[in-house]
């Protein structure tokens, strides 16, 4: 029936004009095609932030080098910064949520789908805004294109006096519009996973996909909104003669710090509690186990959600806070080690004793693991005040949040695109070169991140365009730079495999892992109305039952 | 997957899931809350902090009269929903024209001050940090008023049209629940500028 249903589409697919196939793909509300554009567009925008990082590093990669000069530098570093976390992340991750939420809880779509379509069309407009400023920067002063004062654009660096034309402004406007994109999209998936699951999916039952994209949503809303209210700010300073963050008349640039890290850090949360979420479906179905302590799961989560907004002045230690203000975000900021610690040791136990089979998405997890634990250990060297008075701004700190966004991050995001590709696209990725991107990148990623510490305990501020040679950190920045091309053909490989798999892959098949969740329930890919009958959940792992009537879970609870 | 809901024995005794509307605006009121909080912050961040004149006591005056228009705009509105639940359309319509009045009234109130700040006292947003917190935290509220003032008349002109049955008394009450949270900030924002900030 499944194989079938896509012959049908197929057909149906090559018999019509592709205006009408564009004009379907931009008008569509169906929650599936939207979370395809999210991917996509996040796809695109990672290829354009990833040029960027390999200008910064080819820039690097010998003392006194001259391939870009310092203020196309600053625009790279600016760009690449906002552009990953804002257009390729949040996206790619809410591309994710908005495919599978709805799946995995049994419901036909998102709660809001016009509310879905709009978000996303908020998004790709922001972005589309930000790279525009290459060309309309400059406005009438000549003052330079794309944004330069950094993605966290400290005050008052953002100042008329200190950016004049454009640049700033596009910056300001494409990230309080996408911002308003992804509150739209949080409101919707709370409701949709509070108000659309199917029968019997208790809350106690929801797969922890659902489960910790809920948790993001909440956080979404509590601590995007307060970067939408300094870029408002931002604005009033910048048009209309505001003095929100104008020293000079008594305004103060620590308050434009706090707001943005009372967005900035919670946000790091907010990308990584969803790659949480893809570690949880994956390692169960590759260690073939269900997940080790589903409550305490939840429940980390929900720690790790309270407690990441009460950490963000750790970013802060080396602008002179009081003591008591140094001691509250050292403490908060160990405090958040715990619970993220006891999800590392429930994957762990996960895979204890399981029949792990060592697929390519279960060795991005692997991979996962190891390398978010460092990034973890790392993060916990910063959070000690008197070390951050050391290496705050230096390259440990480039390294150690590259090792959370890239390590850890990137990693569970290719597990899920090896993990789920089939079912979005009905066809396997390719094992062979699968198992190809995994080494390369791991060999890529440890050559890049591993010594790019070393400079930094050496003293190497971050942001810098160029050294002087004789100082030790030569070395250092050649392999960081050979790393990073080796990261890119691991990516370009990952690329390919994707494109050659759509047209010569393996057929999937509903059910291609032998997995546990509602969405390998249907077809590949599902039909548009997602379940013709709405299913009825008793258990955890509505799909185990189905194929173990003799054993079914839900006896057990 | 008819045969997973054939696997199924039986399906749960009664499987009721809040309203989305209702889940969704609560939604937006967390969002919103969480901007206006960073507003109120920086108001209160600033007091005193400005290096020139105007000051709040020198210009301020509560406005008493217009936060009782809005603050009874929630009474009326609440009247309003149970009017439309029980089907007496003529007592929504009523209540529900008196809260547009009332909120009308109230922004009149702060466009009225806002025009003798400007005009009499000289105090415009850019003349020093108390104008820039003072207009930003107020225009926030009054934009958000505005937003529920299109919404609540866009509602009259259908219940007029006699489209506003007891059927959409769940869509009237997800666009109440966005009014009163435009109400309790007013509260908020009353106490900081008017009595803390003086």
């Amino acid at each position: 029936m499944a194989s079938d249903a896509i012959a049908i589409r197929a057909q149906g697919v090559a018999s019509r004009p592709w205006v009408e196939l564009v004009h379907e793909w931009i008008t569509t509300v169906d929650h599936k095609r939207i979370g395809i554009l999210y991917i996509v567009y996040a796809l695109l925008f990672l290829v354009i932030g990833g040029i960027e990082a390999m200008i910064l590093r080819i820039q690097l990669i010998v003392p006194q080098n001259n391939f870009v000069s310092p203020q196309v530098f600053n625009r790279m570093f600016t760009m690449h910064g906002t552009t990953m976390i804002f257009f390729v992340a949040m996206p790619v991750l809410f591309g994710f949520a908005n495919y599978f939420v709805p799946l995995m809880i049994g419901a036909r779509d998102m709660a809001f789908p016009r509310l879905n379509a709009f978000s996303f069309w908020l998004s790709a407009f922001s972005g589309f805004l930000l790279y525009f400023s290459f060309l309309g920067g400059n406005g009438l002063y000549g003052a330079g294109t794309a944004p330069d004062v950094g993605w966290w654009a400290y005050a008052p660096l953002t100042a008329r006096a200190f950016s004049p034309g454009h640049s700033s402004d596009y910056w300001t406007i494409a990230v309080l519009v996408a911002g308003f994109g992804s509150v739209a999209t949080a409101i919707n998936l709370i409701a949709t996973i509070l108000c659309l699951r199917c029968p019997g999916m208790k809350l106690s039952r929801m797969p922890l996909f659902a489960w910790l994209n809920l948790v993001m949503s909440g956080m979404v809303l509590i601590t995007i909104t307060p970067l939408s209210a300094a870029q408002i700010m931002l604005l009033i300073d910048r048009y209309l003669g505001g003095h929100f963050f104008d020293t000079q008349a008594g305004g103060s640039a620590a308050i434009w710090m706090h707001f943005f890290w009372i967005f900035g850090h919670p946000e790091v949360y907010i990308l990584i509690i969803p790659c949480f979420a893809f570690m949880s479906e994956v390692v169960p179905v590759f260690s073939r186990k269900p997940i080790f302590g589903y409550p305490v799961m939840v429940g980390a989560t929900v720690t790790i959600g309270f407690v990441s907004m009460s950490v963000w002045a750790h970013h802060m230690f080396t602008i002179g806070m009081s003591s008591p203000a140094n001691a509250f975000f050292t403490i908060t900021s160990m405090v958040v080690g715990v619970p993220t610690g006891i999800k590392i040791f429930n994957w762990l136990g996960t895979m204890w004793g399981g029949k792990i089979q060592f697929k390519t998405p279960m060795l991005f997890c692997i991979g996962f693991l190891f390398q978010f634990l460092v990034a973890g250990l790392t993060g916990i060297m910063l959070a000690c005040a008197p070390f951050d008075w050391q290496l705050g701004n230096s390259y440990f700190v480039v390294a150690h949040f590259h090792y959370v966004i890239v390590g850890g991050i990137l990693f569970a995001l290719f597990a899920a695109f090896y993990y789920w590709y089939p079912k979005i696209t009905g066809k396997m990725l390719s094992e062979t070169l699968g198992k190809w991107h995994f080494w390369l990148f791991v060999i890529g990623f440890h050559l890049t991140f591993d010594p790019m510490h070393i400079p930094g305990l050496l003293g190497m501020p971050r942001r810098i365009y160029t050294y002087e040679p004789g100082r030790g950190w030569e070395i250092w920045n050649l392999l960081c730079t050979i790393g990073a091309f080796v990261q890119a053909i691991a990516t370009l490989i990952f690329v390919g495999n994707m494109i050659y798999s759509y047209f010569k892959g393996r057929d999937a098949g509903n059910d291609p892992w032998d997995a546990w969740t509602l969405e390998w329930s249907v077809s590949s890919p599902p039909p548009s109305y997602n379940f013709a009958v709405i299913p009825i959940v008793s258990s955890r792992r509505p799909l185990w039952d189905l194929k173990h009537p003799e054993d079914p879970d839900s006896q057990y609870e | 997957m008819s045969e997973l809901a054939a696997a199924v024995p039986s399906p749960p005794q009664s499987w009721t899931l809040p309203h989305r509307g209702k889940v969704g605006m609560a939604g937006l009121i967390i969002g919103e809350s969480s901007i206006f909080t960073i507003f109120v912050v920086a108001y209160i961040y600033y007091i005193g902090k400005s290096l020139s004149g105007p000051t709040p006591r020198e210009v301020l005056e509560p406005p008493i009269f217009f936060t009782v228009c809005l603050l009874s705009s929630s009474v009326t509105i609440h009247f309003a929903e149970k009017f439309l639940e029980a089907g007496n359309r003529g007592a929504f319509l009523f209540a529900w024209f008196l809260t547009a009045l009332l909120g009308g009234l109230f922004l009149y109130g702060t466009g009225h001050e806002w025009h003798h700040l400007i005009y009499d006292k000289g105090l415009t947003i850019s003349t020093n940090l108390f104008g820039t917190t003072y207009y930003s935290l107020v225009g926030l509220h009054a934009f958000h008023v505005t937003a529920g003032l299109i919404m609540l008349v866009i509602v009259l002109l259908f219940g007029l049209a006699g489209r506003v049955g007891p059927e959409h008394s769940l869509r009237v009450q997800v666009l109440s629940m966005y009014w009163h949270f435009v109400d309790a900030v007013w509260v908020v924002v009353f106490t900081v500028i008017y009595i803390l900030g003086r």
